[in-house]
């Protein structure tokens, strides 16, 4: 096995035994991402490989002067575009941001650094992370590292594509509706999206912000724990993120739960689900009642409405929170001559994307006068029963699942004229941010023509710790995550 | 429920978004369509249900009336399409007259 395919926890192994140099692993990569991307597309900014280099040796060097390393040291980590990187162009994959360079990092790339991590370029999205299959950013579509004619998912498909076709081992993402766990399963990798509040969003470009998340992307679901425990904790800057103790999930990791009960939801196994998909899920299943768990079929009524609720309260808060992008204080002005408003309008139609654009009118107009109570305070009082359904499942259960997505990666193109087609691959991943939960995505397979297929397990708020731990358990008596794509 | 085609361009104006008239159509069939889906909302009885707005229960979070260092101007500034001293520099607020910016 290369260098690239082995993942973060495996290269800190390696430099650790002096099998392998900080330099030699960034320059395998750097030379992965060179021969890869014109396939991939997975990246907005190439990573800078001078600065690359030069951290990888300033490691090696603090290495062999026996000083101490932080839990990432020497592991190139890919970041998503709408994450504020100081001094690095972060475009959102929009052409409003095209030159904006932020003037601070976001809280998680500090902590990135503060663990010695090497910051390693940034990736593709759908424009302000609107979308499933990264076919809306303003530059280019990121591809499915197993069959490039196909999407990654979205909106973080170029994070997810990175890793799945090892030009990076470890990224983050953001997930509002699925956008970290439907790219990991199509792309047949480990992503988490945390608990709203665990992971500080400052520095996020905002998209929703009652839903927002960051989270990892990683090969398996220990490197998966080792990111979390570094991007994870209280910082001040987000008054929404929680003050709780992040506990050491790579402590823990690897200790099976015992007495483990699986609530399996007959709501996500229902029409529009793909067979091979729903084989492949009651596959994994059957793996874990071997492995000693129960399975407790149970009821999520309200589930079935989430989405709808969904696409009110998420375009509602970014009609809100995309009303900053005026060509004011970012972002290119129109050139054409006007009025205030004129200029306003102009300068945001040149700007936002044709999703972008739907999106912020469908929020306005479900929070206008006269249509407020009707769509956004009615989507609200849906999301409280949708959590409701949730708070009584974990009452018996430990931990849901079912599938992330109702089917495999879809070609390039195949439902990019169709907004309403695409929204409903969110199917299953959006009620888990309504209710604010934690939710992972692990490969559980594949289709008979080779794409890969995921599990989603969604744990209690806060218990990232013990939903690693029931991930893990599978994944140890599995070895999908050991397969990569020849790219 | 659909949408006409005047509140398309209504809503549009409220979001300062000018649409060209020959993507309203477009998007006012789009925009339907997704109102339609969401309407399956109306066939639960939500009465006496309280909105969540927030998966946390949220409370104001106060810190202490302290200066501490904010980004320099150069650095704030660094992003203004147009710069005017230590301005954003914008279009005319209250005027009649069209204005070059």
């Amino acid at each position: 096995m290369s260098l690239i395919e082995k993942t973060a926890s495996e290269l800190l192994a390696l430099q650790a035994e002096g099998k392998a140099s900080a330099v030699e692993i960034a320059d395998a990569f750097l030379a992965a991402y060179s021969a890869r991307e014109s396939k991939l597309q997975s990246f907005m900014r190439a990573p800078d490989a001078v600065a690359v280099r030069k951290q990888a040796a300033e490691i090696d060097a603090k290495r062999k002067r026996g000083e101490k390393l932080g839990k990432l040291a020497g592991v190139p980590v890919a970041v998503k575009d709408v994450l504020c990187t100081k001094g690095i162009r972060t475009t959102c994959s929009s052409k409003i941001l095209e030159n904006f360079v932020p003037p601070y990092d976001a809280h998680v790339v500090e902590r990135l650094k503060a663990e010695d991590a090497i910051l390693f370029g940034k990736t593709n999205m759908d424009e302000f992370a609107m979308g499933s299959s990264t076919e809306n950013s303003a530059y280019k579509s990121s591809r499915n590292p197993w069959d490039t004619e196909r999407i990654p998912g979205g909106s973080s498909g170029g994070s997810a594509a990175a890793v799945a076709g090892c030009q990076a081992p470890v990224s983050l993402g953001t997930d509002t509706g699925g956008s970290i766990r439907q790219p990991a399963a199509l792309c047949g990798i480990v992503g988490m999206k945390p608990t709203y509040g665990r992971v500080s969003r400052y520095g996020l470009i905002a998209f929703a912000s009652s839903l927002d998340q960051i989270g990892p992307f990683a090969h398996d679901v220990r490197d998966c724990a080792l990111m979390l425990e570094v991007i994870a904790g209280h910082d001040k800057r987000d008054s929404t993120s929680v003050n709780e103790p992040v506990p050491a999930y790579t402590r823990t990791v690897n200790d099976p739960v015992k007495e483990l009960k699986i609530g399996v939801p007959k709501e996500f196994f229902g029409k529009g689900l793909d067979a091979e998909v729903a084989t492949a899920v009651q596959q994994a299943l059957k793996e874990y009642e071997k492995l000693g768990a129960t399975l407790v079929p149970i009821s999520l009524p309200h589930s079935p409405y989430a989405l709808a609720a969904y696409y009110i309260v998420a375009p509602a808060e970014a009609s809100s929170n995309l009303a900053r992008f005026d060509g004011m204080h970012y972002g290119p002005r129109t050139k054409e001559k006007g009025d205030l408003i004129e200029t306003y309008s102009k300068s945001r139609a040149e700007g936002f994307g044709k999703e972008v654009q739907r999106r912020i009118i469908l929020g306005t107009y479900v929070l206008s006068s006269g249509y407020k109570d009707a769509y956004y305070v009615k989507a609200l009082k849906v999301r409280r029963l949708v959590k409701k359904d949730f708070d009584d499942a974990f009452a018996t259960c430990d931990v849901v699942m079912g599938p992330t997505t109702p089917s495999a990666a879809f070609k390039i193109g195949e439902k990019s004229d169709d907004p309403l087609a695409l929204y409903l691959s969110d199917v299953y991943t959006v009620s888990c941010n309504l209710a604010g939960l934690p939710g992972v995505s692990i490969p559980c397979g594949f289709t008979k023509s080779g794409l890969p297929i995921g599990l989603q397990l969604l744990g209690a708020p806060f218990e990232e710790e013990k939903l690693l731990r029931i991930a893990r358990m599978y994944e140890s008596a599995s070895d999908w995550h050991t397969k990569r794509p020849k790219v | 429920m659909s949408l006409s085609i005047d509140q398309v361009r209504k809503v549009a104006k409220l979001a300062r978004l000018e649409l060209p008239e020959s993507d309203l159509a477009r998007m006012q069939q789009q925009l339907s369509a997704i109102l339609d889906y969401i309407d399956q909302l109306n066939q639960l009885n939500t009465d006496g249900v309280e909105p969540l707005a927030h998966p946390l229960p949220v409370q104001n979070v106060f810190r202490l009336d302290e200066e501490t260092p904010s980004l320099p101007v150069d650095e704030a500034l660094q992003n203004a399409p147009n710069r005017v001293g230590d301005y954003f520099g914008v279009p005319a607020v209250f005027t009649d007259e069209p204005v070059s910016h």
